[in-house]
């Protein structure tokens, strides 16, 4: 499991400077290491945090949100009316509730047709493994900056360790 | 009194007199006819003009107020839209960005897509700002009070917001010439 310290240091790295987000328990050590480097800004709702990080991104930094899955819904049209149609690059790390079937029914569907939905929106994204972290980064960072439209990294339960192992 | 009984001015009337007010403060404008009012009256390269992502305004420009804390930042906002991300009113005013100053014209409809009506007849927007912390809130009806509180404003630490109540009357303004991504590119040149 990777360690979220080694995973926010790593971003830290990559050049991303600001932090914004919905929680997700996967993403929690995630967010307790962005809070102890005083990194974190917290938002309410997942399109209130896209459009946070798309006004920081103009402002000059380079910006992560953070959600579960669910937010991709709810951050839809940010995502396609300002980040795609503005050229707003921003970097995604989404947890994968529901995958493979195994969770609460809420996250079923969204975690079963999530990769169709980010094809159909066509939002560059990968899943993130720990053998392969540091390529896997270095290709969001390319991606993000190349294309100049949100890039999501997808992590799974058990890839990142949470605040309750 | 409500708008529709025409002796308050319009949205672009109580713009104007903003942006005179303005010189290169980043402004960040909502859809619809707000952003094409705008830059019909003074197209700045500090301007933002939004179509689309109807509702967050005021968290675009938090995102910029909080990247560059020594800029005021300013918001053109609407009724519709405030009400639709209500959310970013407590995000502001739970983080209090000094530099955030929000000015909402409120005309009580959904005047891009034919006048229906939005609740803000009823629902107090300002109040719901003061009571998510926002330190600076003033309601103004006419040209002198606005003038007197945006000013005010402007000396003040925020966050802030302004709300001017104004008539339906939409300008004849037709869509921002400038494609989005040139948008992007030169309001980020323009604050740099």
């Amino acid at each position: 499991m990777i360690e979220s310290d080694v995973f926010v240091q790593a971003l830290e790295n990559l050049g991303v400077n600001f932090f914004t987000g919905v929680p997700d328990s996967l993403l929690g050590g995630i967010i307790e290491e962005l809070l102890t480097r005083k990194l974190y800004t917290p938002a309410v709702r997942e399109d209130e945090a896209v459009a946070m990080a798309a006004g920081a991104y103009m402002a000059g930094k380079v910006p992560a949100v953070l959600m579960q899955n669910s937010g991709l819904g709810t951050s839809l049209n940010t995502l396609l009316s300002l980040n795609m149609i503005y050229r707003q690059p921003c970097i995604l790390l989404v947890s994968w509730r529901g995958f493979e079937g195994k969770d609460a029914p809420e996250h079923l569907v969204m975690g079963e047709t999530m990769p169709q939905l980010l094809d159909t929106m066509r939002l560059p994204y990968r899943t993130l493994s720990e053998p392969t972290m540091m390529d896997d980064l270095r290709w969001v960072g390319q991606t993000v900056m190349k294309q100049r439209i949100p890039v999501a990294l997808l992590i799974k339960k058990g890839v990142i360790k949470g605040l309750h192992p | 009194m409500r708008p529709e009984q025409g002796t308050m001015q319009s949205r672009a009337q109580a713009m104007a007199t903003l942006l005179e007010l303005l010189s290169d403060q980043p402004v960040i404008i909502c859809n619809g006819f707000p952003s094409r009012e705008a830059h019909k009256l003074a197209d700045r390269p500090t301007h933002f003009y939004m179509i689309g992502s109807m509702g967050n305004a005021p968290a675009i420009a938090l995102g910029v107020a909080l990247s560059k804390p020594g800029k005021q930042v300013i918001v053109f906002d609407g009724d519709g839209n405030v009400l639709m991300g209500m959310g970013t009113l407590a995000t502001v005013g739970a983080l209090k960005p000094k530099n955030f100053i929000h000015v909402v014209f409120d005309n009580e409809v959904y005047g891009s897509t034919g006048n229906q009506p939005t609740i803000s007849n009823v629902v107090q927007l300002e109040k719901v700002a003061r009571a998510a912390g926002y330190i600076n809130v003033e309601r103004v009806l006419d040209r002198d009070d606005l003038v007197y509180e945006f000013k005010d404003m402007l000396k003040k630490d925020g966050p802030s917001m302004l709300l001017v109540k104004v008539n339906e009357f939409v300008e004849d303004a037709g869509r921002v010439a400038l494609e989005p991504p040139a948008i992007t590119a030169r309001f980020m040149n323009a604050i740099e």
